[in-house]
Formats: C-alpha cells, structure tokens, sequence
C-alpha cells in the first residue's frame, strides 16, 4: 500500500475557444500538470488569476472531461464510466458560498441530496440523523436544520457546502477558495474546521486560495501555477524561504505582510507588465516575457519540473 | 496650532430603510494631515466605506449625514451647498473604487473620459487637455499612453483599468485621495504594482491619502496612522507600530491573532467567534460584547471611551479604563 491517494498525471485541459468565423484556438487552461497527493495530505495550490486553478479541480472530478492525461485514486484510475462512483470518495467545496447553495432549499435537503444520490440510507431516520451529524461536525446548530440557506451568514453557508461535501465521507476534497470570501473574522473558524477534520477524518484536500499565507499555514506542500502549468513544487516552509523560481521569487515577495517591521524592510521584486492571454501563449517558457533572467533558450525551449533535492520541484533553465 | 486638512467630528450617518433607520457611522471623528497616509481597517459593514463617502458626500440617496460635521481647511463641508460639493469632490478631493468597471464607462474610450475629467476639473481645453491625459497614463505607468487613449474599458486588463481610474483621480490633482479598497480585486503581483505607483505618487504630489481596507498587510505596508472601525464607530487609532505590536482594544487583538502569524506560520489560528453584530440593532454598551472573551458587565451597558494609551494610541475599552484606574493606585486589592 503506498500513502499516494491522488496522481495527476500530464493533465491536459483544452477550450476550444472561437476566434474568427470559421477558426477556433485551443485555449490551454491546463497544460500538462502532474502531481500527487498523499493520504490526509494537504497540496496548496497558488497562482494568479486565470492561471487554472480550479479548472484543475475541475478535471480532476471530471466536471470537464480532460483534453489529455490520466488521474488516479488510490490507485485506479478516473474515467468516464466510474466517476459516480469515485464521487463518493471526492468531492469539492466551491469558492462562493452566496451562489453555489440553492436559497430556497432547506439545509436538511442541501445536506441530504448526496446521501439520496448515493443511496447511504436505510430509512428516514437514518437520513436525518446523519444530517444532524454533520450538522454537528461542522459546527452549525442542528436546530437550524429546516432553514434556508438564504438565512445563514456567508460562513455558516461555507460552513453548509462543507457539509454536504462530508455527506458522502469522502477521501479527499478540492477545496476552491473557500475562504476568499469571507471576512477576515470568519475566516479563521473556517480554516480551523478544515484543520480539525482533517485530524479527525484523515481527509486529503487540494486546497486553492489567493491568500498565500492561508495557504502556507494550512498547506503541507504548495504548487504554484502559471499560465496553465506547474512552476514550482515543494514542502511550504521550504517554498516560502527558499523559492527558486522567479515568478514564485516575486509572487512570495509581493504578499503584503501585515507585520510594520518586516513590511517595511522587505525588498519586492516588482514584474513588469501582464500575465500573457492563455490563447496567445509565448513560445517556450510561459515566464518569459515577465522574467528578468530570461536567456535565448527560453524561448525556444520549455522548461519542464525537475527535482532541485528532497522533493523541491522546479521549471527553468537559469535558477 | 494649524488646522489639519480634514477633520471629521462626531459623524453619525444613517440609513433611512423599510425595516429602519441603519446606524452605520456612529459617533466617528478623526484627522487627516497634509500628506499623511491614513489606513481604515474593520470588519465587513463596520462603517468603513461609509465614512469615506460621507466625507465626499456621495451617499446612496436613503443615506444622510445625521449629526456632525467635516471640516476642509477649516470650513464645515456639511453645510455647503450642491455646487460647492461638487467643486470639492472635482478640485480637493477624489476617490477611487474596488471595481474599476463600475466607475469607467464601458462605450467611452479612455481618452474621452479622461479628457473629460482634465477640461471639467482643470482650466486646460484640446490639445493642452490630451496632452495632459497622455501625461498623466504614463505617470500611472501605462506605456503607450496615446493608443491606450483610443482603447475602451474592456481591452484594458483588471490591473491596467485600476491605472486609468487612478490617472482620472489624479486628473484634479487632489489634496485628498480617498481608496476604497483599490486593489481586493487584483492579483498580488498587480496590487504590488498598484500600491508601489500609490506610495510613489503620494511622495511626489503630496497628496493625503485615505486607505481603506479589509487587508491588514496592505496597512502595515502603506500606512502612517490606523484606524480601526467596529460596528460603526472607531475602537482604536494608532501608529502602524503601536497598533500592530501594542493592540489596546479587544477586536483589534482578535483581528491580529485570527490571521496567520508570518513568523510561526504552523501555529493554530484563534478565530473571533460569533457573528458580526446587526447594524439595525445596536446593543447599549460595546457593540463587541456579544463576541468578547473579556466582556465585563459594564461592557453590557456602557459605552466605552476613548482614553489615551499614549500620545501615538488611543482605544475604547474598558478593560484599559480599568487597568488605568488601578495603575493610579485605587483598588488593587482584587
Ligand atoms: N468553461 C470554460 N470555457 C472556456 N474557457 C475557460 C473555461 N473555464 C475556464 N476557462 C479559462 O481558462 C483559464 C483558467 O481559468 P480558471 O478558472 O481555471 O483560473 P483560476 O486559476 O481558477 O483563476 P481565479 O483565481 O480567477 O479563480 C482562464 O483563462 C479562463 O478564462
Ligand atoms: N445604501 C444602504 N442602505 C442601507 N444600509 C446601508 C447602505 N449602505 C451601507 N449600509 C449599511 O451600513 C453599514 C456600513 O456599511 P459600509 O459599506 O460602510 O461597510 P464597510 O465597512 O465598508 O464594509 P466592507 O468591508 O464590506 O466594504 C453596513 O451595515 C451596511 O449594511
Ligand atoms: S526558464 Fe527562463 S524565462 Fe523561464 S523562468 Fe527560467 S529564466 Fe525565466
Ligand atoms: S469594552 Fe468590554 S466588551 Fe468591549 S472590547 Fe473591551 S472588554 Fe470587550
Ligand atoms: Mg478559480
Ligand atoms: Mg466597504
């Protein structure tokens, strides 16, 4: 048995995206990404926007179907004809908790509708104290079982879609940034709650958010992305004392750090210019027309992910 | 002593709604100095933007300056008329929003908007006025300023479009620059960028700056003095320093500890509980008391003051109140 739950093997997502009256471009959301995800890990997943993130997500429960590449789970692979069944061990939590529930739905049935889809009761009874179960993990007040998810607060309703992803007890969850919009004061019991099961149920998450230093306390390892692709891979401390890449070296040096002292004294490294269009990919690469150490072969050439020692990853050719 | 550039006293505005009167600034008062860089932080519907907009006077038409005045250079802006606001708001004083696209108009170009803002604020007309509008993209660092001047909201990206709005601020040359939130909805590369051309800008012209903001490192990188906004009205006010290494006030503490700590990132967060309190019902004493560990009886019922933690601090809480009272050597035989 290894400790691997989830592989992700040269994943390929491909839009076909209409640029002229008979022409369409592929645009490439996702292309090539390989990693893996241990049992009760947490994989942080980091990049600016547009850069595919959750279309990663997204392949990996195969709410698109994957241009190329394979993912597996606990050793089997993900195909078309499984994947209702695989949903039952995956699932995800969506980044916003105002318009990804129903509000005219009661929490019972949000919480309830994948224990129906996936027959996990015997009787009424059984169903309903499930629901109160969960109701109970994720900290909301069983009493409210028969309100709308219109009544709840921005982290009750987080709290809501946790729930109903646990419904199924599931191994391991894409959690798209579930935090991002909830304020600051809230976003603390959600993170904990997803700390607390995590201990609790050895659930596995890829965790997506734009915060990096939320995604540094709860992450064990970070990816970062850019323009569809994985730049750099390794264990969180390590990426964040020791990025090797220059665009994580930029993106780790442009978090505002809400600490005066070190603030003030950090030096950031400012990138010119804007993350190029996904349809219009520079040859060789991505980084290149933002990247200060850019050389001849980078255009030529892309780099791929190497390992730099004790499983730090990175792509380029000078650093 | 010299007046400050603006000085807020006792502003209290409401909205006037079907189920009440919202309470949403409550008793605010401030002041902001020449080129002082001055950050607003606060929970979600603390009052932050409302502050903001009050100064400006550009309330939704249900919100009203109940009591309280603003001063600018010494004169009550709350009593001038239409057309002296609007002379401020052109002239003074100028804001930009969180979302660019809601500010520029998407069947104008950039130029004719920002043309439009040089000939309305400015005694410059034509080409004098063009001239001035290419100017002012390059200072903001758009390259290329006069086929940008060509170009609609949408070529521009996210990050590009916040440029333009500042440029248009910027086209009054305003002693006050007001940012609600001018980079929450950019990448943090793009926010690097933005705040970087903010602070250099400010330098240059001069400007005060109000900041407001839910993110606390975008504060502890930009500003001079912090506010800090809890259910309408301010709960302390300090340095960058004192607030974020000496914090005086119960909410503020929690702000700080309920974010990850850069310098021991594995260490567990401390959420504040509960859930932010309802502007339409506002309790008697310290609107944080339904969410206080520390809460006091006196908590319920009174509002706390404003006192002095030193000259560079201040912060309502009783719990400071109480420890001055024992500092001064009353009754410490608890
Ligand atoms: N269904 C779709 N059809 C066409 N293009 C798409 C589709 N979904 C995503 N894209 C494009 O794919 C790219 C990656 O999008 P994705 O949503 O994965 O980015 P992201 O990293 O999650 O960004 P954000 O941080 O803004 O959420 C973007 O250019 C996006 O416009
Ligand atoms: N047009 C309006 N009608 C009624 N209530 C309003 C209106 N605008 C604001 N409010 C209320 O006033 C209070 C303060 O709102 P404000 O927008 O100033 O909050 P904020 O501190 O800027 O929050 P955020 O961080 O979410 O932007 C809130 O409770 C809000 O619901
Ligand atoms: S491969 Fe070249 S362009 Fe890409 S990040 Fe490395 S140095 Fe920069
Ligand atoms: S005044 Fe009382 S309730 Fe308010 S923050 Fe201080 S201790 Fe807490
Ligand atoms: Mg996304
Ligand atoms: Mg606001």
């Amino acid at each position: 048995m290894s400790d691997i739950l989830l592989e992700v093997k040269d994943l390929k997502q491909h839009f076909p995206i209409r640029t002229g009256f008979f022409k369409k471009t592929p645009l490439k959301a996702v292309d090539g990404v390989s990693f893996t995800i241990g049992k009760g890990e947490t994989l942080g997943l980091v990049g600016e926007s547009g850069c595919g993130k959750t279309t990663v997500g997204r392949s990996i429960l195969r709410l698109y179907e994957p241009t190329a590449g394979q993912v597996f789970f606990d050793g089997e692979e993900v195909t078309g004809h499984n994947i209702q069944a695989m949903r039952k061990k995956m699932q995800m939590v969506f980044q916003d908790p105002y318009s990804s529930l129903d509000p005219r739905m009661t929490v019972e049935d949000i919480i309830g509708e994948p224990l129906d889809v996936h027959n996990l009761y015997s009787n009424k009874k059984e169903r309903r104290e499930k629901i109160l179960e969960l109701m109970n993990y994720v900290g909301l007040n069983s009493e409210h079982a028969t309100r709308y998810a219109h009544e709840f607060s921005g982290g009750q309703r987080q709290r809501i879609g946790i729930a109903r992803a646990l419904a199924v007890d599931p191994q391991f969850i894409v959690c798209d940034e579930p935090v991002s919009a909830l304020d600051v004061s809230i976003q603390a019991q959600v993170i904990n709650m997803f700390e607390e099961l995590q201990e609790k149920l050895g659930v596995a998450y890829l965790f997506i958010a734009h915060d990096l230093l939320v995604v540094h306390h709860i992450s064990k390892r970070i990816a970062v992305m850019y323009l569809g692709k994985i730049v750099e891979l390794a264990d969180a401390d390590e990426l964040n004392e020791n990025p090797l890449h220059p665009y994580t070296q930029s993106l780790l040096s442009a978090v505002p750090i809400p600490d005066p002292d070190i603030a003030r004294s950090r030096q950031r490294i400012v990138l010119e210019g804007d993350v190029p269009s996904p349809l219009h990919m520079p040859s060789g690469c991505p980084f290149r027309t933002r990247c200060q150490y850019a050389t001849e072969q980078c255009a030529l050439e892309c780099p791929t992910l190497t390992d730099r020692g004790n499983g730090h990853l990175s792509a380029c050719f000078n650093r | 002593m010299s007046m400050p550039l603006i000085r807020v006293q006792d502003l209290h505005t409401s909205f006037f709604t079907d189920s009440g009167e919202v309470c949403a600034v409550n008793g605010v008062s401030f002041d902001l100095d020449h080129g002082e860089i001055l950050g607003i932080v606060g929970e979600s519907g603390s009052g932050k933007s409302v502050t903001a907009y009050s100064i400006m006077q550009i309330l939704a038409s249900t919100g009203k300056i109940v009591d309280g005045h603003i001063y600018y250079k010494g004169e009550d802006i709350t009593q001038w008329k239409d057309k002296q606001m609007r002379d401020f708001r052109g002239k003074c004083c100028s804001i930009i929003f969180q979302d660019p696209m809601t500010s520029l108009n998407p069947v104008f170009t950039i130029g004719n908007q920002l043309i439009e803002a040089i000939t309305l604020h400015t005694d410059k007309k034509g080409k004098e006025a063009k001239t001035r509008a290419a100017e002012l993209l390059e200072l903001v660092g758009i390259n290329e300023p006069l086929r940008r001047l060509k170009q609609y909201p949408y070529e521009l990206s996210g990050g590009m479009r916040q440029r333009v709005m500042i440029a248009m601020a910027l086209a009054c040359e305003p002693d006050i620059l007001i940012a609600d939130e001018p980079t929450t909805a950019l990448d943090v590369t793009i926010q690097a960028q933005i705040l970087e051309l903010m602070q250099k800008l400010q330098k240059e012209m001069g400007m005060a700056v109000i900041l407001v903001t839910h993110d606390l490192g975008v504060i502890a990188s930009m500003c001079d003095n912090i506010i800090v906004m809890y259910g309408g009205r301010i709960c302390e006010r300090g340095t960058a320093h004192e607030i974020f290494y000496n914090p005086k006030h119960e909410y503020t503490k929690g702000l700080l500890r309920s974010i990850p700590n850069v310098t021991r990132m594995k260490e567990k967060l401390v959420p504040i509980l509960g859930t932010p309190i309802n502007m339409l019902n506002l309790p008697a004493g310290c609107s944080f008391c339904a969410r206080c560990d520390n809460a006091m009886k006196i908590c319920l019922t009174e509002k706390p003051e404003e006192i002095s933690i030193n000259e560079n601090h201040k912060a309502s809480c009783w719990m400071n109140i109480r420890d001055a009272v024992m500092a001064e050597g009353g009754n410490t035989d608890e």
